[in-house]
């Protein structure tokens, strides 16, 4: 299974560049368009963040494309996927002008949307770990209920044993939403992993990792 | 086990990025499915409103209050509501502060989960691959990449953001700032000292 987008931990990679401080700039003029479209059509409301993140982990050329690229490729495919908008119309870059759909997000509602946000805490089940637990991971990052399905395990941290140092209640579950499976919230855990458990090379014995895991990842251990 | 079949009709539109956008954009917009005046008024909230003088707003306010300080720790998301911060990407915002002991970081090697209502919009060198690989497993060669040397004592903890829970780093305050006010405070605070990768400045 090719899971590009599950790079935490590779070989290979070059420096990191890092950047003036204060507000980011655009590297290109399309970037800021490709930030506005994305975030006006998620507005619809016609997926969730767990869809558009698996849309845009199952892209066959996900390694190849910058992080804005990856952005409209996805939100095309979702638009495609729910027919929102149909392979003609993508193929000629146009449609038939339509007024306003009352799904669509206006400019007076933006501030508000942006400034609520979406909790993901809800009801549900009591967690079964506390603070302090020792926890395993399962041994093989893989959605339980879909074939090559969304996940947020990353293989690094596969069959691993950590501690759980927060509990953050019952969140929706990204793989079931990813692929509209309900939320099936389940219990969110922040577990801190040592650095000497993980790699081969920690670079002090001290480190550590943490990760944000639901309760279906882990085992006592 | 179903298997999630997927086609990909984005490779109708024209390959070249700009091009690619600028028709996609076109037609949403025509079909009624975005309104243009709100692409700008999303845009305008992250170019003019929130950005990382809010997270540093916040860290300021911790260094010169310890009852906020304490509040920031305990719940973050009440202590960015007594400073009217909320928003998407930051519904669930826990803050680690920095000690002698230990140095926090923050990185999402699935994808580039940012604390969007702190921070504003995610610098290029978050999101590029060599960050969101190497950040967990060296962190202190990534470090070097900013200039960044740590104590042989302090151990780094990175956090790898994989849920809706997003990380503020409370830097250490710097040396020399006994008695300062929020306002003289806060132009210490830089964006990267809030991810891990910085340091505050140090007091002129």
């Amino acid at each position: 299974m090719s899971r590009p987008h599950d790079m935490g931990g590779r070989f290979g990679d070059g420096p990191v560049v890092p950047t003036a401080d204060g507000f980011s700039p655009y590297d290109a003029g399309w970037h800021r368009t490709a930030l506005g479209l994305t975030l006006a059509a998620g507005g619809l409301g016609a997926w969730t963040i767990d869809a558009s993140r698996a849309a845009r982990e199952r892209l066959p050329d996900y390694g190849s494309l910058g992080y804005y690229e990856k952005w409209i490729a996805a939100l095309a495919d979702l638009l495609a996927e729910r027919d929102l908008v149909s392979r003609d119309e993508l193929r000629a870059g146009d449609a038939e002008p339509a007024p306003l759909s009352p799904r669509a997000l206006t400019a007076d509602r933006v501030p508000g949307v942006l400034a609520r946000g979406t909790p993901y805490a809800r009801p549900g089940d009591t967690p079964v770990f506390a603070p302090g637990d020792q926890v395993r991971t399962r041994a093989l990052p893989q959605n339980a209920f879909v074939a090559e399905g969304h996940i947020r395990l990353p293989a690094y941290a596969a069959g691993k044993t950590g501690r759980v140092i927060l509990s953050h209640g019952p969140h929706v579950f990204p793989d079931r939403n990813a692929h509209g499976l309900g939320e099936g919230p389940e219990p969110l855990y922040t577990v801190a992993f040592r650095a000497a458990d993980l790699w081969a090379e920690p670079e002090h014995p001290g480190d550590e990792v943490t990760l944000d895991l639901w309760e279906s990842y882990l085992s006592a251990a | 086990m179903p298997h999630d079949h997927h086609d990909h009709p984005h490779s109708l539109l024209p390959s070249d990025p700009a091009l690619r956008v600028k028709a996609l954009e076109t037609i949403l917009v025509r079909k009624g499915l975005v309104d243009p005046a709100a692409i700008e008024a999303i845009l305008e909230t992250y170019e003019k409103k929130v950005g990382p003088h809010l997270g540093a707003a916040v860290v300021a306010r911790a260094w010169a209050d310890p009852d906020f300080h304490a509040l920031l720790l305990r719940d973050a998301n009440a202590a960015m509501a007594e400073m009217g911060i909320t928003g998407r990407q930051g519904e669930h915002v826990v803050a680690v502060a920095n000690t002698p002991q230990t140095h926090n970081m923050v990185v999402c090697t699935l994808c580039s989960c940012y604390p969007w209502p702190l921070l504003g919009i995610p610098p290029a060198w978050y999101k590029s691959d060599a960050y969101r690989a190497r950040s967990v497993r060296e962190p202190r060669k990534v470090l070097a990449d900013f200039g960044v040397t740590l104590p042989e004592g302090q151990a780094v903890r990175v956090w790898d953001s994989t849920a809706e829970v997003r990380y503020l780093v409370v830097p250490i305050r710097p040396d020399g700032t006994e008695g300062w006010s929020t306002e003289r405070l806060q132009p210490l605070v830089t964006r990267d000292s809030m991810i891990g990768t910085g340091l505050p400045r140090s007091p002129a």
